[in-house]
């Protein structure tokens, strides 16, 4: 066949071993979007097969040849009743089931492991809670739960996986998060959708789904040697947090051992729980997250810890269960502030 | 109605057969009809107005919602006496053009143009105090994007309480906002006294006083209008929360 | 006020052009260039949105031809950005907004209700005049480098991230956006204050209500937009901070006021188009529209709906739960009016008696399309599925299919339909109906395989794709080709027609409107006499009772 055009034959070859009507099911919740998928598709055809039926069969009974004199009809309630409430009703099963889908898509399970993406033109960066950093690949275990903080470095980015069928808008200056739990070993695409200026098209990825051991052999083969908590903790010590955050009675500001996932008061009256959006808006804009009880002196650190370095702060933060090692840094930060070893302690700062 | 338009007839034509109205444009049945359809046109162009100012209020009233001291703070800085001359002067201005379309009304030549002068001063005055306050700001470093700076805010020199440097650097957004809001209110100013300049020339050669006078009413409107957006706009930036 | 309230004019065997019409009333360029004429403002602005047309036509096959590989080889990725950004801002703001209102209801709405013209003929012109302008913008942007933020306008991308053209198509859109205000503003009041003695709003025919609905849209939805844009030009100009994060402002504020227009818009777009279906559907199957007090009310319905979804286009953004259900349930309620519409131009055609000449044709394809376009609408509104669909190119499709496979559809139609009292000339049947099956063909080519590449994952706005999205790529591209023909063809005969067409008499296809009463083309004020009216709209007995009686005849 070849000869009439290898052009064309190499299209045709191509079109056989490539086409697919469907990305692969490769997450937990694939399935389920697959499903409410065929039944809206499903109810298209039916929609289309109707009105194309109706189309076809009254041009051809009622055409002019046939039917020389129309007969006017001024309309019925009934059947403009039956095909409000029909398509109403469709409409509204789609609505329930896509709001059902929605919520089980953005809320993560308690278990769910947590790993940091940072975007910004045009790649994507992940930082991986035991310190593994990636660009433009992520690498996660298959069967488990898998939480995404996002964040944007400069403009809109979204995040989508779609053999997971998942995505997630990535903003500046807010946290927005997205999970999913991997079914497939294998290797997918990681697409930024929000387009985002001139390499928009180059913004992807690879998301590599491993077995555990894999995993477990991929985490402990690439790790920088510090976990986002130590590096967090020394960026602690080198911005001065502890001297506040001592967990001393008498410290200026909150104790942070075992804050995070709890609720606290603010001075407006108001109650908020500490996530990672919380403690990332009190790094940077302290004076509107102001705890009840302790006076605004906390000074802004917009501009002065990046990213990646506030991901390390609240992975810190969240990981704190005692203020045993703060009190430390604290002594040893003042001890080291007179010697020259102090920028080594400053390491994990202003990556910018 | 026995004088129909001849349509074959070429347009100028059509107006010779409405001699008695002159002024009743060719495609308008009656007198009364296209007097309607111009008001009605007017209140719709308001109407979008309304909508083109809603985005900016709709701004406002989120972001004064979330940075609530610093928009306290940033109103602090605005001069009250300026504002409350230039809504006299405005509202001053308003019963001007009242007076004017009223004098339309009895057909008073004179005392139209008259009218329409004391708006135009009336309203060059506004502008003149808002570029003043402007100025002001200016000096003071507080125009966003410009010439920022918070120091006014984190080292008060009177007896304002100093915001943190974050919300001190929220001012941005109320001086953003206050300069989008009061710098489109100052352009409709502009743009309302260009016609004004316009109308009391035509006014002068006796346009407004033969009876025909939508115009000068359906201005009157728009003067209005702009009149009101400032009402709305003067509480909002000056004059809320200036017990603080 | 005589009885004999309509004129009538000689059929269509007998027609010859008449003496005098709206085209030889005067001559020479001052005399379109400052005409006050509702015709001559519409034959003016079909020349300009046509110009606009192909070139954002042309962008599109530049994005097709760029699409044909999986790598960025035919252009940079910048050039690319460009690319799309412009067919977008021209096919939107120059092309699809203005298209069937400022042309087709531009001539047709003022006869419609029985008046000699708009209400404000002189704002109707200066609406032309600000569309060229923001062409002129548009073209300039274009000319001097491009500019590349899609035209979405997304900040922060667009005030702090591009060093392109931004505020140059900002002030263009801008313009844009005035002038359709004020065509917006025209018709309203002309429907409104207008109608000749015995036009009640029931008897209005449904072009007019959907005209009018859209009117509502843009009178009140543009001025949104054009705040937004002069808060995303000040921020880019000067800097101010109200969407900028670093400053304090909330980028996402921008998108809930840009979509607060710009989902409207939509129904800008395709609610004119809605009415010229309705007149084809009932002229061709020679029967009253079937259940017109739905009809009309479902335009208005989608009006009124159209203005609370806005926030279904920010679902993966974050936006509370619990907006994203109501935006989301409000979606599913804007999607039954037109649902209603597709099912009575359906039952329309029962017991009619049917003839297929090509604005029905075109009607059709609009039909089978739009019914396409406004399920995967459904799909896009479903919550759950919108996370996988969003941003890729099933929402390209399924927009295409609106506004290309319904929209100018009904756009190719509706200048099918009345051509003919356009310009008094007909066009060749044959090669207009070749035009219509290769359009229809070439769309279904060039869209339908991108729902599928979309569901499969692609991102739109990509100048480069992972290669085994290209088989569908190719296709679409094929598509594209096709269709390109298929437009070409109707600009191609329809001026060939404006000398050489058959001369087409006052009625050729027997339509019930007031502007098929009189002679085509019609006098500049429309009517001898202001026309008494007393039938309901699509009356087809009235109609065929009047051509009994010959009434007198001018020309």
């Amino acid at each position: 066949m070849h000869f009439i055009s290898p052009v064309l034959w190499q299209f045709l070859v191509n079109w056989l071993t490539h086409f697919a009507l469907f990305p692969p099911e490769a997450s937990e919740i694939a399935p389920y979007t697959d499903s409410l998928y065929f039944f809206l598709v499903l109810i298209s055809l039916v929609g289309m097969t109707v009105v194309v039926l109706l189309v076809v069969l009254f041009s051809v009974m009622y055409r002019k040849e046939r039917n020389p004199e129309p007969t006017q009809i001024e309309g019925s309630t009934l059947l403009e009743a039956t095909w409000t409430i029909i398509p109403l009703a469709l409409f509204m099963v789609t609505f329930v089931w896509g709001a059902l889908l929605y919520f089980r898509i953005y809320n993560p399970p308690t278990n769910a492991m947590n790993i940091y993406i940072v975007g910004k033109q045009w790649m994507w960066k992940a930082e991986h809670p035991g310190g593994q950093h990636e660009i433009n690949a992520l690498h996660i275990p298959v069967n488990r739960a898998v939480q995404l903080t996002m964040i944007s470095q400069d403009v809109f980015h979204s995040f989508s996986i779609p053999a997971f069928r998942v995505k997630r808008e990535v903003i500046p200056g807010r946290y927005s998060t997205v999970w999913f739990k991997a079914t497939q070993i294998g290797t997918y695409h990681l697409f930024c959708t929000q387009y985002c200026g001139t390499l928009h098209s180059q913004m992807i990825g690879q998301i590599v789904v491993m077995t555990p051991d894999d995993y477990e052999k991929w985490t402990n083969g690439s790790t920088s040697g510090a976990s986002l908590a130590q590096n967090g903790e020394r960026l602690f010590a080198s911005l001065g947090c502890s001297s506040c955050h001592s967990g001393n009675a008498d410290s200026h500001g909150p104790s942070l051992a075992q804050a995070y996932g709890g609720k606290v008061q603010l001075a407006n009256g108001s109650f908020a729980t500490v996530d990672d959006a919380f403690l990332r808006d009190s790094i940077l804009n302290p004076t509107m997250h102001q705890i009840a009880g302790y006076s605004p002196i906390m000074p802004t650190y917009q501009g002065q810890v990046s990213e990646e370095g506030l991901i390390d702060l609240v992975e810190y933060i969240k990981n704190l269960n005692s203020n045993y090692r703060v009190q430390q840094t604290l002594t040893t930060s003042t001890v080291q502030s007179t010697t020259p070893a102090a920028p080594a302690a400053g390491q994990g700062m202003v990556k910018q | 109605m026995d004088s129909h338009v001849i349509a074959t007839q070429p347009v100028h034509d059509a107006h010779e057969a409405h001699a008695h109205a002159p002024y009743l444009r060719h495609h308008f049945e009656t007198v009364e009809q296209q007097r309607e359809a111009s008001s009605f046109g007017m209140w719709l162009f308001l109407l979008t107005e309304i909508m083109f100012f809603g985005g900016l209020f709709t701004a406002y009233l989120i972001y004064r919602n979330w940075y609530y001291p610093a928009f306290v703070v940033g109103s602090h800085q605005l001069s009250i006496v300026l504002g409350t001359i230039n809504t006299a002067v405005l509202i001053c201005s308003s019963f001007t053009m009242a007076m004017g379309v009223y004098s339309a009304e009895m057909k008073r030549r004179k005392a139209l143009v008259g009218w329409l002068l004391a708006t135009i001063i009336l309203g060059g005055v506004f502008l003149g105090i808002k570029a003043d306050e402007y100025h002001e700001k200016w000096e003071k470093h507080h125009v966003p994007g410009l010439n920022f700076s918070v120091q006014d805010f984190t080292h008060p020199t009177d007896a304002e309480p100093a915001l943190p440097l974050d919300m001190a650097q929220k001012t941005q957004v109320y001086f953003s906002l206050y300069f989008a809001m009061t710098g489109m209110h100052a352009l409709h100013m502009v743009i309302g006294i260009s016609i004004l300049l316009v109308l009391v020339v035509k006014a002068w050669g006796g346009a407004y006083t033969a009876g025909h006078m939508t115009t000068i009413e359906n201005f009157g409107l728009y003067w209005h209008f702009v009149d009101i957006v400032w009402i709305f706009l003067f509480p909002l930036l000056y004059l809320i929360s200036r017990h603080q | 006020m005589s009885t004999a309230t309509i004129v009538k004019l000689p059929p269509q065997e007998t027609a010859s052009l008449p003496k005098r019409s709206y085209l030889n009333s005067e001559y020479g360029l001052k005399s379109w260039l400052l005409t006050g004429d509702h015709k001559r403002i519409a034959i003016l602005y079909l020349i300009s949105i046509t110009f606009f047309f192909f070139i954002g036509g042309a962008m599109a096959g530049l994005i097709r031809l760029e699409l044909l590989t999986p790598q960025s080889d035919l252009m940079a990725t910048d050039t690319y950005n460009k690319v799309f950004t412009m067919h977008g801002i021209i096919m939107v703001f120059l092309f699809l907004v203005p298209s069937v209102p400022a042309t087709i209801g531009n001539f047709v709405i003022p006869i419609m209700v029985g008046a000699k013209d708009l209400a404000f003929p002189k704002v109707n012109l200066l609406s032309w005049y600000l569309y060229i302008v923001a062409g002129i913008f548009t073209i300039s942007a274009l000319v001097l480098g491009g500019v590349d933020t899609g035209w979405t306008f997304t900040t922060p991308l667009s005030t702090h991230y591009l060093n392109t053209h931004v505020i140059t198509a900002g002030l263009g859109i801008f313009i844009a956006g005035f002038s359709s205000i004020f065509t917006g503003l025209n018709f309203i009041v002309t429907i409104h204050r207008m109608r000749a003695p015995g036009m009640t709003w029931f008897r209005l025919p449904l072009f007019c209500w959907s005209n009018y609905a859209a009117s509502i849209l843009m009178v009140l939805g543009t001025p949104v937009l054009a705040i937004t844009l002069v808060l995303v030009i000040l921020e880019r100009a000067i800097g101010i901070g109200v969407f900028d994060p670093a400053k304090g402002g909330d980028p996402l504020l921008f998108q809930h006021l840009f979509w607060f227009y710009s989902h409207p818009a939509v129904y800008i777009m395709i609610l004119p188009g809605m009415g010229v279906i309705s007149e084809v559907i009932s002229t061709f199957s020679r029967k009253r529209v079937f259940g017109y007090t739905a009809v009309a009310f479902s335009s208005v319905a989608i009006a009124v709906f159209g203005f609370f979804v806005w926030a279904h286009h920010m679902f993966i953004m974050g936006v509370s739960n619990y907006s994203a259900l109501v935006f989301s349930l409000l979606t599913m309620l804007v999607a039954v009016p037109s649902a209603i519409k597709i099912f009575n131009w359906a039952a329309t055609l029962y017991k009619g008696s049917i003839t297929f000449e090509t604005p029905m044709l075109y009607a059709f394809g609009f039909m089978g399309l739009f019914t396409i376009g406004g399920l995967t609408g459904v799909f896009l509104g479903s919550l759950g599925m919108d996370i996988h669909l969003t941003e890729t190119y099933f929402i390209v499709a399924h927009f295409h299919f609106v506004m290309v496979g319904g929209m100018l559809m009904a756009f190719l139609s509706g200048i099918h339909f009345w051509w003919p009292k356009m310009t008094g000339r007909m066009y060749p049947e044959a090669l207009s109906k070749l035009a219509a099956l290769t359009t229809f063909i070439g769309f279904n080519l060039t869209f339908f395989p991108q729902f599928i590449v979309g569901y499969l994952g692609m991102p739109r706005r990509y100048a480069a794709y992972p290669p085994e999205f290209q088989v569908l790529n190719v296709l679409s591209t094929a598509g594209a080709t096709v269709l390109g023909i298929g437009y070409l063809l109707p600009m191609l005969y329809l001026t060939w027609s404006l000398k050489y067409g058959k001369i087409a008499g006052s009625n050729p296809w027997q339509a019930t409107g007031l502007e098929w009463q009189i002679q085509s083309p019609p006098l500049t004020e429309n009517f001898i006499e202001t026309p008494l009216v007393d039938h309901e709209a699509y009356d087809y007995e009235w109609l065929a009772h009047q051509t009994e009686h010959e009434v007198q005849t001018v020309g």
